[in-house]
């Protein structure tokens, strides 16, 4: 059983847990996920590293609740324990000096581009980086991606706080500049990602995005997280997560997606009024 | 030869009926029917059944033991040669190995082998399982990387020896391909559950959640102190055809819609969490038995209509006859002779058909099989909601990329000896659909056991050369 060693609520829906899994500590790297079931019912989930602690041997995960694993998550407290927590899978972030590098994070996108973010200055980048949410409450982690960032920009959707702004709208701004990035990490929803890539996509800046999809084990033996990029179809848990933002097939993704939203959100409504049911004592 | 009954019929739930839950389909002997059966035993002075066994089981041992009513020393006669026969009694293919050897068979039906060692096994099951004694301690360690049918038989075989095993499992449950692939009403998990139960229970500690080469390295396992390495990690890498529309929604490999059924129990979909797509006009693409899983797991989750699409005709059909059967007394229909050549999709990318060919079969191709050789013009569509891929598995390339000073064959697998399980480094054995592509689980566990033999023999002189040749004779089937 792998230990909720910390907890932390960075907005109403996205919460932090440090996790006690001393063995993928010691192995994870930037750009790579674990894979975390919550009990015996649960399902596999997969979740991009946002952090790692050799030493103290935890891995922070930070997750935005959304389906009903995700709304049981933010359930669980300090002491609790996931069933599984599998990783560190998938392959870890090309990390070298490119010279000038964006990193982009939208939303829960800003856990995983923080190690991202940080390895890259380690290896002596020039980081410039850019994080944004819908609105203020979705927004975290500004001082951290400060902290190893030379520049920061930050923007929210509805101007809720700092600049008005999607996150491509100063990508652009950046890319047109005399500072412009060599290479870029945009990570997000799909949505944004594929935005992104379309935004780089003119200026010919290479731009990696970290895709998301639908998984299972997470070692290669499903096929259901498959993309495709340059035409050909790829298993993001093995060959990814991270892609070349301009060959990914960004329709089929969004596509597959959604395979499953009406059995997601029968879960969910059941999930929700069990809960209801016991916090004010009711019969399920 | 005195007078041979004919073989005693295993009672089995109603197809009509069984097609609808996923209970266990074969019901077992009652004791009444495994001792008339076990009388039909000639109790050879050459038994030709046991060289029918890749793991060379005690058959006429444990079929007189139970015939005598020493039900003990038929679970320990049974037991000898094979750690999961609970298991073997029934998934092995007895037709094509000890049954098909079987004297009886040349005159008569030869006698039912499997559903005895099932038999025997539940009946053990029942009492609660008994350890056996074990070798003193040899203070040498092994990891054994897979807890499928080869690991967990290399596990119990090398801790009865008196090594100290740890098993290393990717997933959260033991079983490989027992607990992922073969489903419930064929496999009960729970019987995949005492079995592994009995081989922890001979001192083998079993790691889950563990991916070995994500965690430790085979080198590093190696400075931990570990002693020798046995790696059966299986074959898990579905294929795909290639075609156009694989990837719309509701095109499933068969490792993913097994696994999303099985492993993570989606037919209790919403008490567990994993979800899985419920087609109603199911294609299910391939005739082995992996192909018969999925259609009868499609049928069970609440499809209308499932269909077989096979290039071959039913002669060339890798699924067991009794699967084939089973499939067909429930409901699925086959069409042989015909292949797809494209999935046809919706605008939002769902699948909303299929277009299929038709074949005839040419000259024998590699595989000695008759080629099939689509017939131009006689192309057509069927309407179908859902696809499943049962291709074939290969290994996955994710051992290479981790432990790359393994040499790897052409077809994607690792290079070992076939005799004892050495891969050309030294220190590391390997077995299974690792080393042979997808086979049975009775192959796999042969191959566990061999390797098993050679590792003790090995730790005990570990000054012996390495590596031998592999041999010109084709693994076991």
């Amino acid at each position: 059983m792998y230990r909720i060693t910390a907890r932390e609520d960075l907005a109403p829906v996205t919460k932090l847990f440090k996790v006690h899994a001393p063995e993928v500590a010691r192995k994870a790297k930037a750009g790579q996920f674990v894979i975390v079931r919550i009990n015996e019912e649960g399902e596999r989930v997969p979740l991009t590293v946002a952090d790692y602690d050799r030493e103290s041997g935890e891995i922070t995960i930070v997750f935005q609740e959304v389906g009903k694993t995700t709304k049981q998550m933010g359930t669980m407290k300090v002491g609790d324990e996931f069933a599984s927590f599998v990783g560190p899978l998938g392959q870890p972030t090309e990390i070298e000096n490119y010279g000038t590098v964006m990193v982009v994070g939208g939303g829960v996108g800003i856990a995983p581009i923080y190690p991202i973010a940080r390895s890259l200055r380690e290896a002596g980048n020039k980081v410039i980086a850019i994080i944004g949410a819908r609105n203020q409450g979705l927004l975290f982690w500004e001082d951290k991606m400060r902290s190893v960032s030379d520049e920061l920009i930050v923007c929210t959707d509805d101007g809720s706080y700092a600049r008005k702004a999607l996150v491509t709208e100063p990508m652009k701004e950046i890319l047109s500049s005399d500072h412009k990035p060599n290479i870029i990490w945009a990570i997000g929803p799909a949505i944004m990602m594929k935005f992104a890539a379309l935004a780089t996509q003119p200026f010919g800046v290479k731009t990696i995005v970290s895709l998301n999809s639908i998984m299972v084990d997470g070692t290669g033996m499903c096929g259901a997280c498959r993309v495709e990029v340059g035409g050909k179809t790829k298993f993001v848990c093995v060959d990814g997560p991270e892609f070349d933002g301009h060959q990914v097939d960004w329709g089929l993704l969004l596509d597959r997606q959604r395979i499953y939203v009406d059995q997601e959100k029968r879960a969910t409504e059941r999930f929700e009024q069990h809960a209801h049911g016991e916090c004010c004592g009711e019969g399920k | 030869m005195a007078k041979i009954g004919p073989r005693n019929e295993m009672p089995r739930q109603d197809p009509q009926v069984r097609g609808r839950n996923f209970n266990e389909v074969a019901l077992g002997y009652s004791a009444e029917q495994a001792l008339a059966e076990a009388q039909r035993c000639l109790q050879c002075k050459d038994p030709t059944c046991r060289e029918g066994c890749p793991v060379n089981v005690r058959i006429p041992e444990f079929i007189l033991a139970l015939r005598e009513g020493d039900m003990w020393r038929s679970v320990e006669m049974l037991k000898d040669k094979n750690n999961l026969p609970a298991i073997c009694g029934r998934v092995c293919p007895q037709e094509t190995q000890c049954e098909e050897k079987c004297v009886l068979g040349k005159k008569f039906e030869p006698v039912a082998i499997g559903r005895l060692e099932r038999y025997v096994s539940d009946w053990e099951i029942g009492q609660g399982v008994r350890k056996p004694a074990l070798a003193p301690s040899t203070g040498k360690r092994v990891a054994v990387i897979g807890a499928g049918p080869a690991g967990l038989t290399c596990a119990g075989d090398l801790a009865k020896l008196g090594h100290q095993v740890t098993l290393f499992e990717a997933l959260h449950a033991p079983g490989g391909v027992l607990i992922y692939g073969i489903p419930e009403f064929r496999l009960p998990k729970s019987i995949v559950g005492t079995e592994v139960q009995y081989v922890q229970s001979l001192g083998v500690e079993l790691r889950l959640n563990n991916v070995v080469g994500k965690l430790a390295t085979v080198d590093e396992l190696f400075a931990m102190g570990y002693d020798a390495i046995f790696l059966g990690t299986g074959a898990g890498l579905p294929m795909f055809m290639n075609i156009p529309g694989e990837n719309l929604n509701g095109v499933y490999s068969a490792n993913e819609f097994l696994t999303r059924t099985n492993l993570m129990k989606a037919y209790k979909f919403p008490e567990y969490d994993t979800p899985i797509m419920i087609g109603k006009q199911v294609a299910v693409i391939g005739a082995g038995n992996v192909a018969m899983d999925s259609a009868r797991c499609a049928l069970r989750l609440g499809a209308d209509r499932v269909q077989v699409v096979y290039r071959r005709t039913k002669a060339e059909a890798p699924a067991r006859a009794e699967e084939l059967a089973n499939a067909e007394e429930e409901g699925i229909e086959f069409h042989y002779l015909t292949n797809p050549i494209s999935i046809l999709g919706t605008e939002k990318g769902w699948v909303k058909g299929i277009r299929l060919q038709k074949q005839q079969l040419g000259e024998p191709d590699a595989s000695g099989r008759p080629r099939p050789v689509p017939i131009p013009g006689s192309e057509y569509e069927e309407e179908v909601d859902m696809v499943v891929m049962a291709l074939g598995t290969r290994p996955n390339p994710m051992v290479f990329t981790d432990t790359p000073s393994l040499e790897r064959s052409r077809h994607g697998t690792v290079v070992a000896n076939e005799e004892n399980g050495r891969t050309k480094r030294a220190r590391i054995w390997s077995g299974g659909d690792i080393v042979t592509g997808a086979a049975t689980v009775i192959s796999a566990m042969g191959a566990g056991k061999r390797a098993a033999a050679d590792m003790d023999a090995f730790l005990k002189n570990p000054d012996q050369e390495w590596w031998v040749e592999p041999s010109a004779k084709p693994a076991h089937e």
